[in-house]
């Protein structure tokens, strides 16, 4: 049975982290050479750990299933990244950003965990500029900053539509410096498979060489995971495809408590579905809504082509709705008002499930060029995908599955219920809440890995100086790899008929119809037991070809989507026993008259931490209660 | 729509490999052309066979991962298009496609479509970042830079690094790769200071990786799908003499 213990130390908020930091434990350099660490993932929060770490000495191990470590899935993050540097002078502070995380999570956050984030989210920015990352500068050589996603102030740092990209080449880069030194080595093109625990700690991993297929043990003094996020679990999700919970998942397997997983965070602005063999959603950055206006036609299912819709017949929805946000509200209600209108009948495009985002006025306004200086990226990727030409006519947008809140359970150190074993970045839990406002995960996941990681993880190591190279020829590792082999057998040899993309398909349909934007009991429950009779016929009739020693895609997705069939159960439970509507998460049964999501923060301020028990018992629930100390609880209200 | 695809198929490196037919019918124009891969592919597993194996992710042409080379050209007829961006609608009709993995000596063949770029990444080692240790960063506004260069070091930071630009090249150059990564550092007062080791490393590495010289067709430029331009070789070629001189003024 465990006990969650969240380690937030004493003191005034705002110094708890340096008093804390002060005085961490610390490993000596050349004890720093004696000590292995594996980490899991080389997305922002991965490769700027790996980095970090190498930088001071320790021996690193890195791993992705890409080819390159440049592949992660943070490439793709496109509006931008926050920080409190307060270059506007538009009265931003780290207490500013603080209070707008937690408010935007719908208080669901720890306050301490979300203070530190913004506190050295200054120091990303900083360094990511000394890595040469290009961000967007004025005139007078200093960085641009723009406002983005449901805040009031302008303190979002970007590239142009692709800060991921610029961000995570900067930590590849840094990655790559420490490549050349020796410190970090690489091993690209593996699936982690599971995490090894020896004497209660995690010392090493078991993964699966996507080349030769070969299973292999890798130890450490201590694993981080920063495997990203799982939204994947809706099949059709603006995540890359190889993204998965199959990393994170194995750990919750092996005793670490799994957070809030049905905290799951529908981007309201992606490129609708187009074809029915589509299994990707492109998302088009929110900081489009900083010009576009969404609107639908005021006719129930009017099929006239937009231009010809005049003025007076549109409805402008979320600045009729909201009029002191407007189009930038947060993504979780801007989502459900393009539901609750596609689903009342307005929406638009052949299949009704779209609503439109025009740029009309700010063309006119603005002019063409200034639109296209600042998003001229992303038009031209909505007419590759389209063909259509978003200058000329409104773009067409639809809600995704885009972020994962939930994720595994860490304390104040990043140190998820196992010692030794780390989460950071999206894979973990700690920092949004129910809701995660827009340009505050490529903060986070920078901030966990090169600034908050490195320290609180050699506090740990300090007892391992004299322990030594951890042996791989012990039982823990021979039964874990055993167990990883036994899986894949298994799915080998059921010789099914269907795809493992084809069960992954039918899968996000049921979490996304039982367990998406709105939910009930008794959608929940039903989808639960869609679930498992799913997983049945999964087990009889996956059809997996090719071998396991060579390089066999369609071998990894099963191995993917077997691990979905309980992620998603989990989200499930976890959205039943939610007795309340917060952030992302929504539950039919509890919503103010107005239709706005309605919380209970007497009976529902707490972290929802489930435990494993056993592939066929119910899961455990511990509760972690959230205090606030530094910010009132409110409704929300955009009004 | 219908089409004939021609595709590379090859079991490993080590096995040869050879073109096979297939017939595609009922493509939505609406698929983008790895779609239409994966309904070929749910088709061929179908019919008890091994799916044809290509490399992806993102899907929306910012990993890099994908790149085929089809008809001829890398990543297809449209210009400033990743493979994974592509879409039917760009074909006709009864088209036959051919379809290969990129073809050059320093990527050599996988499995059917995918290559190994690991060479990308030792050019990367050599010399692709700024030496600066996490948290001895000056504050941001401290050093200010110029508009104009900026965004010209943003063009040449776009490189998504999937490797049209040696696939397209007649002698397999990486010419553009690096010197993106090189002019993008060169640029800026940050990367200014090991300008000259930089551009002397990974050169030298992308030499032993056994990429071959640039003869100035400008192809590479052509086919990239992030439209780099070639005039960043000229600026890496500067960088690149100039060390040398550097290098006889010291010795
Ligand atoms: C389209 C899009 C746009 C976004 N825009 C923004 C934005 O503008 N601003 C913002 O702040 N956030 C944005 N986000 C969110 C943000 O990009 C992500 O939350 C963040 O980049 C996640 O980083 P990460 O390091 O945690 O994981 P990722 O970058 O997803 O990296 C995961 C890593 O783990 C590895 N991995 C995963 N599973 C395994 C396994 N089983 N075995 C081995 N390796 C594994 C992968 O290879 C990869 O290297 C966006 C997200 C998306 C999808
Ligand atoms: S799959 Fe990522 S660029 Fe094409």
């Amino acid at each position: 049975m465990q006990k969650l213990d969240s380690k937030i130390p004493e003191g005034p908020l705002a110094e708890k982290w340096s008093r804390y930091k002060a005085r961490l434990r610390l490993v000596s350099p050349a004890n720093k050479k004696k000590i292995e660490i594996i980490v899991v993932g080389t997305g922002l929060a991965g490769s700027g750990a790996a980095s970090a770490l190498g930088e001071l000495g320790y021996n690193v191990k890195v791993f992705c299933f890409q080819d390159s470590p440049r592949r992660a899935h943070s490439v793709a993050a496109q509006g931008g990244i926050n920080a409190a540097k307060n270059y506007r002078n538009d009265n931003d502070s780290v207490y500013r950003l603080f209070h707008d995380m937690v408010k935007g999570g719908d208080y669901r956050a720890r306050e301490s965990n979300v203070y530190r984030a913004a506190e050295v989210s200054n120091d990303v920015i900083d360094h990511f500029t000394a890595l040469g990352v290009p961000f967007a500068r004025d005139y007078g050589g200093s960085l641009d900053t723009r406002s983005f996603g449901g805040v009031q102030v302008s303190r979002t740092f970007y590239a142009k539509g692709q800060t991921g990209q610029q961000c995570l080449y900067g930590t590849y880069s840094s990655l790559n410096r420490q490549i050349a030194k020796g410190t970090v080595k690489m091993f690209p093109r593996r699936d982690m498979l599971d995490v090894v625990i020896v004497d209660g700690k995690a010392r090493g991993i078991i993964t699966r060489n996507l080349l030769t297929g070969e299973l292999e043990r890798h130890s450490a003094h201590a694993v981080v995971l920063a495997t990203g996020g799982y939204g994947t679990v809706f099949y059709l999700s603006t995540l890359g495809l190889g993204s998965n919970a199959s990393a994170a998942w194995s750990a919750y397997r092996k005793g670490a408590l799994f957070a809030n997983p049905s905290f799951i965070q529908i981007h309201p602005t992606s490129i609708p579905v187009l074809n029915e063999y589509q299994c990707k959603l492109t998302l088009m950055s929110e900081s489009l809504r900083n010009d576009g206006r969404v609107w639908v036609p005021k006719e129930q299912g009017d099929k006239r082509h937009p231009t010809e819709i005049p003025e007076e017949e549109r409805d402008y929805y979320l600045e009729r709705r909201y009029p002191a946000f407007g189009n930038l509200v947060p993504r979780d209600v801007a989502s459900r008002a393009a539901k609750e209108r596609c689903d009342a009948g307005y929406g638009v495009g052949d299949t009704g499930l779209s609503v439109y985002l025009d740029f009309k006025d700010a063309i006119e306004k603005q002019g063409k060029k200034a639109i296209r200086d600042k998003y001229g990226n992303l038009f031209e990727m909505y007419e590759k995908i389209t063909g259509i030409n978003p200058y000329n006519q409104p773009m067409r947008i639809y809600p995704a599955g885009h972020y994962t809140m939930g994720g595994l359970w860490v304390d104040y150190n990043l140190m998820t219920t196992i010692p030794g074993l780390y989460a950071i970045g999206e894979s973990n839990f700690s920092d949004h809440g129910a809701n995660r406002l827009g340009a505050s995960s490529l903060m986070q996941c920078c901030g966990d890995g090169y600034f908050i990681l490195p320290n609180t993880i050699s506090a740990y190591l300090a007892d391992d100086i004299r322990t030594g190279t951890i042996p791989t020829d012990n039982s823990a590792f021979e039964e874990a790899e055993k167990a990883v082999e036994d899986r894949i057998k298994r799915i080998m040899s059921v010789g099914g008929k269907e795809t493992a993309s084809s069960f992954h398909k039918r899968l996000g349909k049921i979490m996304w119809d039982h367990c998406g934007m709105r939910r009930d009991a008794e959608g929940l429950m039903k989808g639960v037991e869609m679930l498992k009779e799913l997983e049945e016929e999964f087990w009889e009739n996956i059809c997996v070809p090719g071998s396991t020693d060579d390089l066999n895609h369609e071998l990894e997705k099963a191995l993917k989507v077997a691990d979905f069939f309980e992620v998603g159960r989990l989200m499930c439970e976890d959205a039943l026993q939610r007795e309340e509507s917060c952030g992302a998460h929504f539950r039919e049964e509890h919503q103010t008259e107005t239709g706005e999501a309605k919380r209970n923060d007497t009976d529902f301020a707490y972290v929802a931490a489930w435990e494993f028990q056993g592939a066929k018992t119910e899961p455990k629930l511990h509760k972690e209660p959230l205090r606030f100390k530094y910010v009132e609880l409110k409704e929300r209200s955009y009004k | 729509m219908n089409f004939i695809l021609k595709i590379w198929r090859q079991k490993n490196a080590q096995t040869k490999g050879s073109f096979k037919t297939y017939l595609l019918k009922d493509v939505s124009p609406e698929m983008s052309f790895l779609e239409m891969l994966d309904y070929l592919n749910k088709q061929i597993i179908g019919n008890g066979g091994e799916p044809v194996t290509f490399e992806h992710d993102c899907r929306e042409g910012i990993c890099g991962s994908c790149g085929l080379y089809i008809n001829g050209r890398p990543h297809g007829p449209m210009r400033n298009t990743t493979t994974c961006e592509l879409h039917m609608r760009e074909f006709n009709d009864g088209d036959s496609i051919v379809i290969e993995p990129w073809r050059a000596r320093a990527f050599p063949v996988i499995k059917d479509l995918v290559v190994d770029r690991s060479s990308f990444e030792r050019i990367m080692h050599a010399g692709g970042f700024i030496s600066v240790n996490t948290g001895s960063a000056p504050e941001s506004n401290s050093n200010p830079v110029s508009k104009t260069i900026a965004d010209k070091a943003f063009d040449a930071a776009t490189c998504i690094g999937c490797g049209a630009c040696v696939a397209a090249c007649k002698n397999s150059s990486a010419m553009l790769y690096a010197a993106a990564k090189i002019a993008q550092y060169a640029m800026i007062p940050q990367g200014k200071v090991e300008a000259k080791e930089r551009v002397d490393k990974m050169v030298k590495q992308m030499d032993a990786e056994g990429f071959g010289f640039c003869s100035n067709t400008y192809s590479c430029e052509f086919d990239c799908p992030k439209g780099i331009s070639v005039d960043f070789i000229a600026l890496m070629n500067r960088e690149f003499f100039s060390s040398k001189v550097c290098k006889q003024k010291q010795t």
